[in-house]
């Protein structure tokens, strides 16, 4: 298969940095392998001819729906925090990221 | 500009939170005094899988206000972005944000700097949703997140890089500060971080047309910290220039305490926003009708306000000015202008001896001890010469501090005496008491006018009308001669 176009790749050991995770070589590899091919499949689109075209975000044309200004109460901190992997009872914790 | 032949170019972001109740995409409270750290979430604001994001519109009318007072286009179809960054501030991974299809664009800051008319244009205002706080716990390796903070509506204004100096940068800020506060639109509270603003400042020669490498530069939420932290870094660019050497586009955070920018290590460098259409989201159509609804309700600007007050009030700019700095002083300005039927009275007493007290005490107008109808019953009290200028003042710093009412220290102190007769009987008597003194003056000492003058006030208590009597004693000095 054909690598896509420069511009196009990604940069995983970038991403993998930003993101916290550690890959090995191997995983390295093959996310770089994946990745690749989903630009490739997306990269179809320039085939074609779309000047002119506006770019598609919603497949159904839809309004907006609104919310009024009224409050509604919050979740208990026990409930914010019952899915945390980390909490000292009053914050959120996580590895230090500065 | 810093340095002979280099000029500064600056452009400010200021990130201003709306005054909603709620937050930006779901219905907890988007602030509330003393509340403890995560107990102003929900599902939505801690990116739980399957929630979906509601648009407050209080959010968007609140921000057209803006826009339209600013004199911006409002766009008929605007659109959320997803900006992605890793960074645990926001759990879901990305701000909601305004991205190509902002909803405000164009419109101008319209300010004086240094007496001089100036316009600064801005190039958007978009909506956004704030990040929450993060605290580093270095001895532990760790970070504290607390969420109340994320998901509460900001609209971000971002000026065109017109601003020329820190005087510029000031001037445009606090203009913005009247303005959103005017509005409503926000309590501009720089404290507690509600009013943010981060500048792009870069330097060349002038005449050059070329733009020099910008830093941003943060922490510089206050008119202090902008002018003062603008200062250093132009100073700074300027004299890495004139040594022969290079400056790397960056951030750098302004440090007060020390009087020096700092390059900045932050979340800024962990960006790879891939800027997407938020599908969650659908295109923000505003209608015309909308438009119109909102323009109808817009208040008096601040400057519009400032200039009526020179115009049809007769205040002078300086004093026009000094009332329009917050809505509420230019409020309580106009209340009591209007009660005493005398604009340029209510002036002086508000700046002369109102502010004067309240900046000693550290307060703001709308805490004032003394309020606009008590001051309004003092001043038609003075205009009426119930009282002299010299008791108002001794009966204004006791309703400052104990909220005397007016009348009650008149009838406390008694009233000023303009009866013409009693007065011209004090002053008799005070010329038959000092015959001597009568002759001196006669003999050409014109100093003792202010004997007499001092011998009725001392006995009237101070109540005499001091020009009157002043008056009556040069007359009947002069019938005596």
């Amino acid at each position: 298969m054909d690598a896509a176009p420069s511009e196009l790749r990604i940069d995983i050991r970038q991403v993998a940095t930003l993101a916290r995770l550690s890959l090995d070589a191997a995983e390295t590899r093959e996310l770089e392998g994946a990745l690749d091919r989903i630009l490739e499949y997306v990269a179809q689109l320039d085939e074609l001819d779309l000047d002119g075209v506006e770019p598609t975000s919603h497949p159904v044309p839809l309004r907006a729906a609104w919310r009024e200004d009224v409050a509604a109460p919050p979740l208990s901190r026990d409930e914010a925090f019952a899915n945390a992997p980390d909490h000292d009872g009053t914050a959120f914790v996580v590895p230090r990221v500065v | 500009m810093s340095a002979a032949g280099w000029e500064a170019v600056i452009g400010l972001e200021i990130h201003v939170q709306l005054a909603t109740r709620t937050k930006i995409f779901c219905a907890t409270e988007a602030s509330r005094d003393g509340a403890e750290p995560n107990t102003l979430v929900d599902p939505v604001t801690l990116g739980m899988p399957g929630v979906l994001p509601v648009l407050n519109r209080e959010v968007v009318e609140l921000a057209i206000r803006l826009g339209l007072a600013l004199g911006c286009t409002i766009a008929p179809r605007s659109r959320f972005s997803r900006k992605h960054y890793f960074y645990p501030d926001l759990p879901k991974g990305y701000q909601i944000s305004q991205y190509d299809e902002p909803l405000c664009t164009g419109g101008a800051i319209v300010t004086e700097v240094d007496g001089e008319e100036r316009r600064f244009r801005l190039t958007r205002i978009h909506l956004e949703e704030d990040a929450g706080k993060t605290v580093h716990d270095a001895l532990r390796n760790r970070s504290l997140v607390d969420y109340n903070r994320a998901g509460v509506p900001l609209v971000e204004t971002v000026s065109e890089p017109d601003l020329r100096s820190p005087a510029d940068a000031m001037a445009y800020m606090k203009a913005m500060h009247r303005i959103v506060t005017a509005l409503g639109v926000s309590d501009g509270n720089m404290e507690q971080g509600n009013f943010r603003c981060d500048a792009n400042v870069s330097v060349r020669r002038v005449g050059d047309p070329r733009l020099g490498t910008k830093v941003e530069l943060k922490n510089i939420n206050s008119f202090r910290f902008v002018g003062r932290g603008l200062e250093h870094e132009i100073a700074r660019q300027v004299d890495v220039l004139e040594a022969g050497g290079h400056l790397v586009q960056e951030t750098r955070l302004w440090d007060e305490a020390a009087g020096v920018t700092r390059p900045m290590r932050t979340k800024e460098m962990a960006h790879d926003y891939r800027y997407f259409p938020d599908p969650d989201l659908m295109v923000l159509e505003v209608d015309e009708a909308w438009i119109e609804r909102v323009r109808a309700t817009l208040p008096e600007l601040p400057r519009a306000r400032t200039q009526r007050f020179v115009d049809a009030l007769g205040l002078s700019a300086y004093d026009a000015d000094v009332l329009t700095q917050s809505a509420a002083r230019a409020d309580y300005f106009e209340a009591v202008a209007q009660a005493v039927g005398d604009p340029k009275l209510a002036a002086n007493w508000i700046q002369g001896e109102l502010l004067g007290l309240l900046n000693k005490d550290g307060l703001d107008i709308e805490a004032s001890p003394v309020p606009a109808e008590r001051l309004a019953e003092l001043l038609v009290l003075l205009r009426d010469e119930r009282l002299s200028s010299k008791m108002a003042k001794a009966c204004f710093a006791e309703m400052f501090s104990s909220s005397v009412a007016p009348a009650d220290w008149l009838a406390a102190h008694g009233a000023q005496i303009t009866d013409e007769d009693t007065l011209r009987a004090m002053v008799a008597a005070a010329l038959d008491a000092h015959p001597d003194e009568v002759a001196g003056f006669h003999a050409g000492k014109a100093q003792l006018l202010g004997f007499f003058v001092g011998q009725v006030m001392k006995q009237s208590r101070g109540k005499a009308n001091p020009q009157r009597v002043n008056q009556l004693v040069r007359s009947q000095l002069e019938e005596r001669r």
